[in-house]
């Protein structure tokens, strides 16, 4: 699925909103978890999954080909953890809040 | 600078700032949003949103593992985990935010 099957399944979900609308929507969310991740800030969506930003420090690494040392700069990655309700449903264990029948 | 946790309620504030609908579905929006990744994810579909990142299932397979408090060997099942891979725009986003006011290491 990509962004734009995202909107238009949303759009076929809210056939009362304009899919501009619905395009703006999914384009805020995104842009909010990527805002506050530039902050340092951290994103927690419970039952979903948690957005965070790990930082590395400077290091020396090395030219896998020459042996060369290279400095290398400090940097900041995005990490994402899943939480535990989608990690369960993954694994086909329903969390009772969504749990409908066991067939 | 002190970290801070967004939550469900900041996004939701966000899309109601924007978008101009009642706070109730704004709030409903941004659930459905993350209701559909996660069942497309379920279905085992990976999802990718552009400038931000993919989300995608990878299956693992049994191995042994052991319990580090009494050394006993337990078999860990197979099973399907999420893996997360940032993209460029958003790692470039990060960095450039990051690398000027940089206090502190801390990991």
């Amino acid at each position: 699925m990509t962004k734009s099957e995202l909107i238009l399944r949303l759009a076929e979900l809210n056939p009362h909103l304009f899919q501009r609308d619905v395009e703006r929507i999914v384009s805020t969310i995104f842009d909010e978890v990527a805002k506050a991740l530039a902050r340092g800030d951290r994103v927690e969506l419970r039952g979903f999954g948690a957005f965070s930003v790990k930082r590395r420090a400077q290091r020396t690494g090395r030219n896998p080909r020459t042996g060369e040392a290279v400095d290398v700069a400090a940097k900041a990655i995005p990490y994402f953890k899943t939480g535990k309700q989608l990690r369960d449903r993954l694994n086909g264990e329903e969390t009772p809040e969504t749990a409908d029948d066991k067939a | 600078m002190t970290e801070q946790t967004i939550t469900r309620a900041h996004l939701s504030e966000a899309v109601y700032q924007e978008v101009g609908l009642s706070r109730n579905e704004s709030a409903a929006l941004v659930e459905s949003v993350l209701d559909e990744i996660a069942d497309a994810l379920t279905r085992g579909e990976m999802v990718k949103i552009s400038s931000f990142g993919t989300f995608s299932v990878r299956q693992k397979g049994q191995r042994v593992g052991r319990n580090p408090k009494t050394g006993q060997e337990v078999p860990i099942l197979p099973r399907r985990v999420l893996v997360f891979r940032a993209s460029h725009v958003l790692k470039g986003h990060i960095n450039n935010a990051l690398a000027a006011p940089s206090s502190g290491t801390s990991d």
